[in-house]
């Protein structure tokens, strides 16, 4: 899986650069997730920008690093979903869950 | 694919989890076809796609365990007015009406892809057949 992380202002942010975000590779996003918060990060925002597609797997994988960073008292932002990506965070009434910037450089700033 | 639409697919692949892909995307194309489609044919696509994809995970998930040599078959067929797919697993099946809605004031990291299905598709049984068991997924396109 294409994962790639930097630091940026204090949080770690976790490019997805993958077209599809499934069963397939979501349990290895779950373990990456789970390493950057278990070596301390204290805010990780999840760049979806290149991500066209995600689905049951893909979201349960992002509520697990969401519920996770919770436990930890870290954030846990998303940013840059696709349209059709996130009509099923809408369909899952998942937009009620996570923090949601239209990019990562809204998420970063916090606005 | 304008005019009268008579297309089938019949597709066997291992019950890999690589194969999401490949089976998603027959479904994502397939709609893109869909010239006479009068709603939105690229919702169509992605939901086709996901579809697909949650129904061949639900088909690796419900498979012997340890049996890796075992294989989902896809039948896809797409007429005028509706399109049927069914997706064969030979393992020991589930209860389908027993599924769950999400409770979504306390969200799983589970339990998400039969309601994709249910939300997106117009109707959806699963049955028993000789060797396993069969999902069917219709929908109206007129």
């Amino acid at each position: 899986m294409n994962l790639s992380t930097q630091k940026r202002n204090g949080s770690t942010v976790l490019s997805v650069a993958e077209a599809r975000l499934d069963a397939h590779n979501s349990a290895e996003l779950k373990d990456v997730i789970l390493k950057l918060l278990e070596d301390g990060s204290r805010q990780i925002v999840v760049d979806l920008s290149q991500v066209g597609f995600i689905d049951s797997s893909g979201l349960g994988a992002l509520l697990s690093g969401y519920k996770n960073a919770s436990l930890r008292s870290s954030g846990f932002l998303l940013a840059g979903l696709q349209p059709r990506v996130r009509s099923m965070f809408e369909l899952t009434r998942l937009t009620r869950v996570f923090e949601i910037y239209p990019t990562l450089e809204d998420a970063l700033r916090g606005d | 694919m304008g005019g009268e639409t008579d297309v089938k697919v019949d597709i066997v692949v291992p019950n890999q989890t690589r194969y999401l892909s490949l089976i998603g995307n027959i479904g994502e194309q397939i709609a893109k076809e869909l010239t006479g489609y009068q709603g939105d044919r690229d919702a169509l696509a992605y939901n086709l796609n996901l579809v697909l994809t949650e129904a061949m995970v639900n088909a690796i998930q419900h498979a012997t365990p340890g049996e890796k040599d075992k294989t989902v078959r896809v039948w896809i067929h797409v007429g005028d007015e509706a399109l049927c797919i069914r997706v064969y697993d030979q393992g020991q099946g589930f209860d389908l009406e027993s599924v769950p809605t999400p409770d979504f004031e306390d969200p799983s990291e589970h339990g998400r892809g039969i309601f994709f299905i249910r939300q997106l598709m117009d109707s959806v049984t699963y049955r028993r057949t000789e060797d396993g068991n069969v999902l069917e997924m219709r929908k109206k396109l007129a």
